[in-house]
């Protein structure tokens, strides 16, 4: 039995999982960036017609 | 006058104190953590690369296993991580709940989805190395079972945080899971001494030594330090984006966000 194809599947999911793990947090900051960006500007026209 | 008597009563703050107190401010966190990530990303990859090329280019396979025994390199540091990561999280755990510092809170549940990843990736690399040198993908012996009872944990801690929506009720639910959890710990360590299993006893010690050749056995310990400070550097990647989406209408991080680039 060829040992070739279990060592290619182990490192194959193993570097799916851990980049994916990596990953995930910068997307989930691009969102919350995108999120607070939108609150300032919806308070920043807000204060402006306060003063 | 002696004026130092003043000076000598005034109670002076231990510098570590002072470190402490310091990384339980949110913005001052952030700031000081977003310094050392890219150099703990930077080592991370460095070593993880090292430790590859010996293991699988310069490496040699094993007399008995053969080519297989190169999935110990991933499957081993991925194991030792999977537990290590429960006991800080159950560590930090007991410090959220006893003290109540919000971001002890946050890295301890930042710590359960790599945890989990870990998990994932010892259990299916285990599979995989054990159809090759033992005829079988799994059985459910103690080590096998009680690493998946170890997921399950990871994702209990998962679930339960994100199943409540106020954020620091959320945390100390989750928190008293992890610590009721950290049981499993030494289940999963000694099983392969209490129970008898097909999984292998330990082979490396930390006073015992290692019944390794040191071909096999350094370009393992090399991806294992690797994976902590892929540990660490993830670790403080997702507590910053949470302190972000904690503290969303605060001042701080509205200055954050506006000095980034749109």
């Amino acid at each position: 039995m060829s040992h070739l194809p279990f060592i290619w599947a182990a490192y194959s999911i193993g570097t799916v999982v851990l980049l994916w793990c990596a990953f995930a947090p910068l997307v989930r900051k691009k969102s919350a960036v995108r999120d607070i960006r939108r609150l300032i500007q919806l308070e920043e026209p807000a204060r402006d017609t306060d003063t | 006058m002696n004026t130092n008597i003043a000076v000598k009563d005034k109670p002076r703050k231990n510098a570590l104190v002072l470190f402490i107190h310091k990384l339980g401010s949110p913005p001052w966190f952030y700031d000081f953590t977003g310094k050392f990530i890219p150099w703990l990303w930077l080592i991370f990859v460095g070593l993880a690369a090292w430790a590859l090329y010996l293991g699988l280019v310069r490496g040699p396979a094993d007399y008995l296993q053969g080519e297989s025994v190169r999935i110990i390199y991933l499957h081993v540091p991925a194991a030792w991580a999977s537990l290590l990561i429960y006991a800080s999280m159950a560590v930090m755990a007991f410090i959220a709940l006893v003290w109540r510092i919000r971001i002890v809170e946050i890295l301890a549940m930042c710590s359960a989805p790599i945890g989990a990843a870990f998990t994932i990736v010892t259990l299916t690399a285990g599979s995989l190395w054990g159809r090759p040198t033992w005829g079988t993908y799994w059985v459910w012996d103690a080590r096998l079972t009680s690493e998946l009872v170890l997921l399950f944990l990871y994702l209990g801690v998962i679930g339960l945080y994100n199943a409540i929506d106020e954020p620091r009720k959320a945390a100390r639910a989750a928190c008293l899971l992890a610590i009721v959890g950290a049981v499993n710990l030494p289940i999963i360590h000694y099983s392969v001494k209490w129970w008898n299993t097909l999984h292998q006893g330990s082979s490396v010690s930390l006073l015992g030594g290692s019944s390794i050749d040191a071909s096999i056995l350094w370009p393992m310990l090399i991806m294992a330090f690797a994976v902590k400070f892929y540990y660490l550097a993830n670790l403080l990647t997702r507590a910053r984006v949470r302190l972000l989406e904690q503290d969303l209408r605060k001042g701080w991080v509205k200055d954050v966000v506006r000095e980034q680039r749109p």
